[in-house]
């Protein structure tokens, strides 16, 4: 092969000692650390129309978001639904996973809810061997048993990620045959509107 | 901005259209569409029959392909978006491939796809592909047209969608019933989605902040991208630059957004940038970055990127702050505004004449130089040169992918946006002489070159027979190292030279084979016929090929290994 060009060889070159991390942020290398990962409630209004859930999950799948859970249903408003989407990124992925969802065509708002109402549906199907330690465990989270079928108890219950995630463990004991969870739904607190954008200061 | 938000009301005429199809062509024209590109079908004849009435010029082209890149250059150099049209299933699958070129680069490009009827969509029907599925990852927003009142408002929106903001392609995919139905309602204006909205001005305080650190810098340097050419900002870019005395670097799309003749020009940095360009951006202080993502192509690996640079980003898609490098300074705005902005607020210029003296003596220290011994082979840097110094400052350059492609950035000098129109984020083979067609028909008056490679050329090849149809007045120099030599070139570097499926045994004759397609067709292989074989294939009025056969040992440097330090160029194998 040709095609050499004069100049000093790379180890002849002046090199400077900074370094960035994988983010790109400049560090410290003495104190480096990587950003840590923390789980966010977002909220997107969407026009509802096909194809929009194709295009926000293509989304995550395509730029490889960890997305714990995402649910969409209607809102008040015709032609809108709502997105709610937990995610599990460090910092600078969570305000990327916003920045990306903003510029869909589709997406109306996106919102990153702090102090927010947030809630979960499951159903759980356990066995029916002890009905009574079942309605028990039920009560003490809330929920009521549905459907009580020939060796089968279906209990139904809402709460936080965290309280169903509790419960399922409770309910382990009479063996859970099959769990379906809805995953999170939320709304901003108090009088705050959930669909709000909060970067766009124009409206 | 509530739920319930108060619905667009559209005046409306009451005029009504003969057809979908004639809405859709209505609302083209309303856009100011005058020329397109594209290839028949069953799905799509409705669409075509409108056409026929219509002044839209339309390109018959041998591929869609072709079609997609030639609508993407003619957005490059227009800068309104290109229009290429294609049937369903193969017609949209062949598309595809320039539709995600368009997405890396930012073109703005519409494309319009014919579809079975809605009524057999889903039901795997003759010549049905998924298309809005298909190109939904690398459009701005894919559309499937459902309605035949408002077929001509989506195209119209996709239209004025592909050419806002950051311009990319959009895709409108059109059902044959749709296109079909009668008596529909006349288009309104072409505006963009409500939910489309274009920033401006950056935050005043962030861009005062930015000044401040860009004035206290001691070692600034501008980094100028793609967004300064397509945001129209390439002469406040300059006018900055040249007021406040800071070096400009460019990213390859950038390369046009400043004058490479100028002294603070440090052309383009990356993986083949100049040995001073990637000097300059590794020591820099403060780097200005306009209208660029920070492509790994341009960064190397990121650790060692910039690594005692404050960075200013300027960008017009928020989503790119922050995506591969860190802004210190975020300025989401368009660039000419933000750069009119940073101008107002810079309290003075950043003392910088010792740093200009540095990177003078980069460029000194690193210079573009060849060897091209009479007794060997051609060298492909004598021939861009050449054809460089035959031509005038507004000749606009095309490339396939490879070394050549490379070549051709390196060594024709740039002075012009616009004028460099290549394939730089999805690195497609074939781009060049459909885009060379598109360009051509974009500017009949300006001189358009294609550097092609041997096996770039044979991609796309077939479009010789579109620009000798359409009488297309331009020169293709195939830089023929009988390989695809930048495959070469890594095996060498990488693989032990075990050059596996990279070199052809045989190629085909290009001179004899652009004759077969009714161009003109010239080898060259002596340093003696160099200037006369360019001044004969530009004088021939149509296409003309220049079958030249270079040296096929060169190899392309400076050379930043992938994922390695911009730093670090190799200036040569050994270094690597
Ligand atoms: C469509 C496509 N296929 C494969 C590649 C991988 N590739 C990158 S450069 C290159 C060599 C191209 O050969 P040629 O056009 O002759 O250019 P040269 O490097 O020889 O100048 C190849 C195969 C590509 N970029 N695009
Ligand atoms: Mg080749």
């Amino acid at each position: 092969m040709t095609g050499e060009l004069p100049g000093p060889a790379p180890e002849e070159r002046p090199h400077p000692s900074g370094r960035r991390n994988k983010q790109g942020i400049r560090i410290d290398p003495q104190a480096e650390a990587e950003p840590e990962v923390r789980r966010e409630v977002l909220s997107a209004l969407v026009d509802h129309e096909p194809g929009v859930l194709a295009e926000v999950s293509g989304l995550f799948a395509r730029r490889q978001f960890n997305i714990e859970s995402l649910t969409v249903g209607p809102t008040a408003a015709e032609g809108l639904a709502r997105m709610t989407i937990v995610v599990e990124e460090t910092d600078p992925g969570v305000e990327q996973v916003k920045r990306q969802l903003r510029k869909l065509v589709p997406v109306h708002a996106v919102r990153e809810l702090d102090a927010a109402t947030e809630r979960e549906l499951a159903l759980i199907k356990v066995g029916d061997d002890d009905p009574a330690g079942v309605a028990a465990v039920a009560e003490m989270y809330g929920g009521e048993a549905v459907e009580a079928g020939p060796e089968v108890v279906t209990v139904e219950l809402t709460g936080t990620e965290a309280e169903i995630d509790a419960a399922v463990e409770a309910f382990e004991r009479f063996g859970v045959r099959e769990v379906a969870r809805t995953g999170t739904a939320a709304l901003a607190g108090g009088t705050e509107f959930t669909a709000y954008d909060d970067t766009t200061t124009d409206d | 901005m509530s739920e319930s938000e108060p619905e667009r009301t559209t005046e409306r005429e009451a005029e009504t259209l003969p057809t979908g199809a004639s809405s859709v062509v209505t609302a083209l024209e309303d856009a100011g569409v005058t020329a397109a590109f594209g290839v028949q079908g069953g799905a799509i004849m409705p669409i075509y029959d409108a056409l026929y009435q219509s002044d839209i010029h339309h390109v018959t082209m041998a591929h869609e392909q072709g079609a997609a890149h030639a609508a993407d250059a003619y957005g490059a150099v227009t800068g309104e978006p290109g229009v290429c049209l294609a049937t369903s299933g193969p017609g949209a699958t062949n598309l595809v491939t320039g539709i995600a070129d368009a997405d890396m680069d930012s073109e703005p490009m519409l494309a319009l796809t014919g579809q079975v009827a809605t009524d057999m969509v889903g039901n795997d029907a003759f010549q049905e592909a998924d298309t809005t599925g298909i190109t939904r990852p690398v459009t701005k927003s894919s559309y499937f047209a459902s309605d035949p009142d408002t077929v001509g408002d989506t195209v119209g929106e996709a239209f004025a969608l592909a050419r806002d903001g950051r311009q990319g392609p959009t895709l409108v995919d059109l059902p044959k019933d749709v296109s079909n139905a009668e008596d529909v309602a006349r288009p309104g204006p072409a505006e963009g989605p409500e939910t489309h909205v274009v920033p401006d001005e950056a935050d005043a305080e962030e861009v005062s902040r930015a000044a401040h650190a860009l004035a206290d810098a001691e070692r600034p340097a501008i980094l100028a991208g793609g967004g300064v050419i397509k945001g129209e900002a390439t002469d406040e870019l300059r006018q900055f630059a040249i007021d406040h005395g800071i070096p400009v670097i460019t990213t390859m799309p950038g390369v046009g957004a400043f004058d490479e003749t100028h002294d603070l020009a440090m052309e383009m940095a990356g993986m083949h940038g100049t040995g001073y360009a990637n000097m300059a951006i590794t020591h820099c202080d403060v780097l200005l970055g306009v209208g660029t993502r920070f492509d790994d192509r341009l960064t190397g690996g990121v650790d060692t990127f910039a690594p005692e640079a404050e960075v200013i980003h300027v960008d017009i898609d928020a989503s790119e702050i922050s995506k591969n490098v860190h802004a210190d300074y975020p300025l989401v705005g368009d660039a000419s505004t933000v750069l009119r902005q940073l101008d107002d607020a810079l309290p003075r210029a950043p003392d910088a004449e010792g740093w200009r003296d540095q990177c003078r003596h980069w460029k000194e220290e690193y210079p573009m130089d060849y060897d091209a011994p009479e007794d060997e082979p051609l060298k492909p840097q004598f021939v861009v040169e050449a054809f460089d110094e035959a031509t005038d400052a507004d000749a606009i350059v095309t490339t396939g992918v490879g070394q050549h492609q490379m070549w051709a950035v390196q060594y024709w000098t740039f002075t012009e946006p616009r004028t460099w129109i290549s394939s730089h984020g999805l690195g497609t083979m074939g781009y060049g002489l459909p885009a060379a067609i598109g360009a051509k028909v974009a500017a009949p008056d300006q001189e358009v070159v294609c550097f092609d490679g041997d096996g770039s050329f044979l991609m796309t090849v077939q479009g010789l027979s579109v620009a000798v149809r359409e009488n297309l007045d331009l020169t293709v120099c195939v830089l023929n190292n009988e390989a695809v030599g930048m495959v070469r070139q890594w095996q060498d570097a990488f693989f032990e030279g075990r050059r596996m499926a990279s070199e052809y045994p045989w190629g085909p004759d290009f001179a004899t084979l652009a004759e077969a397609f009714g161009a003109e067709g010239f080898t060259l292989d002596d340093y003696d016929d160099v200037a006369d074989t360019i001044a004969a294939a530009r004088d021939y009025d149509g296409p003309s090929v220049i079958d030249c056969h270079i040296d096929p040992r060169e190899d392309v440097y400076p050379m930043v290994a992938s994922g390695g330090a911009n730093g670090r160029f190799a200036l040569q194998e050994e270094h690597l």
